[in-house]
């Protein structure tokens, strides 16, 4: 993966926060993921195939979620399983279907699996590299994790 | 007028929902996929559908095309987070009257609401 396609999700990121709340998220610098797991309360999971393969997680505390969906203005139980799954999901899809714009329509992307609690591991391919991209947002700290070819 | 909001997000139905309840709208369907979709569909059959691609047991583009079938000059929206000019140039060949890409403003939603309506009254 190349700089400029991290960038994409980095971009990606910081627009989602932005349009959807008007508080724009900030990004720290990417790192280099290593054996340190990055999950936290729930995740979405989605699988990349086509063109490239890879696995694209957001990971992000129940808090964090909880006020997401408060400042969207959905007016859904806030603190409810069913929310905050689909809230964590809608996150990655929407940041992984963006892409598609600068990846083209063969970065194919699947339905998001969501995980909840940091028990278990995600299985991640050993032979690619992956980015662990800190994303802020008030006072508020979640995890993109893009593994891609 | 009736609508059907076609998405397996919840919240973003529920922020579809909200937002056209403030316009001429009387009766609200939901659907979590393209086959529950064409259920409501052929069932209520509303005057405007706004259609999510990427869903589990049918993806959006796919009910795009049966509900065209079903009637050819249905009104179709199709709001996804899949952001390339391929797919939406894909979604208007299917017959979708308007696309609009996630994460979406309410003016953006309003945007394209009047716009379908505008293209449909020519």
């Amino acid at each position: 993966m190349t700089e400029s396609e991290l960038q994409v999700f980095i971009d990606g990121t910081t627009r989602y926060f932005g349009r959807t709340t008007r508080r724009p998220a900030i990004v720290d610098p990417p790192f280099l993921k290593g054996e340190e797991s990055f999950l936290l309360d729930y995740t979405g999971v989605i699988g990349i195939s086509g063109k490239q393969r890879g696995t694209i997680y957001f990971s992000a505390t129940t808090d964090m979620l909880s006020e997401l969906i408060l400042s969207m203005g959905a007016g859904l139980p806030y603190m409810e399983d069913s929310s905050l799954r689909d809230m964590v999901g809608e996150v990655t899809n929407t940041i992984s279907g963006n892409a598609r714009k600068e990846f083209g329509g063969m970065f194919m992307i699947s339905v998001p699996v969501v995980v909840k609690g940091n028990q278990a591991g995600l299985y991640m391919p050993s032979n690619l590299t992956s980015f662990v991209i800190p994303v802020i947002w008030g006072a508020h700290k979640a995890f993109l994790v893009v593994c891609l070819e | 007028m009736r609508l059907l909001i076609v998405d397996d997000s919840s919240i973003v139905r529920r922020i579809i929902e909200r937002h056209f309840r403030n316009h001429a709208i009387t009766e609200i369907y939901e659907a979590s996929n393209g086959q529950k979709a064409l259920e409501v569909y052929r069932e209520k059959a509303p005057d405007l559908v706004t259609m999510d691609i990427t869903m589990p047991e049918m993806d959006g583009l796919s009910a795009v095309r049966h509900i065209m079938e079903i009637n050819p000059k249905a009104r179709i929206l199709v709001i996804s987070a899949l952001a390339d000019a391929a797919t939406a140039v894909e979604a208007v060949k299917l017959g979708a009257r308007g696309f609009l890409c996630k994460p979406f403003t309410a003016a953006e939603l309003d945007e394209a609401f009047v716009d379908i309506l505008e293209i449909s009254a020519a």
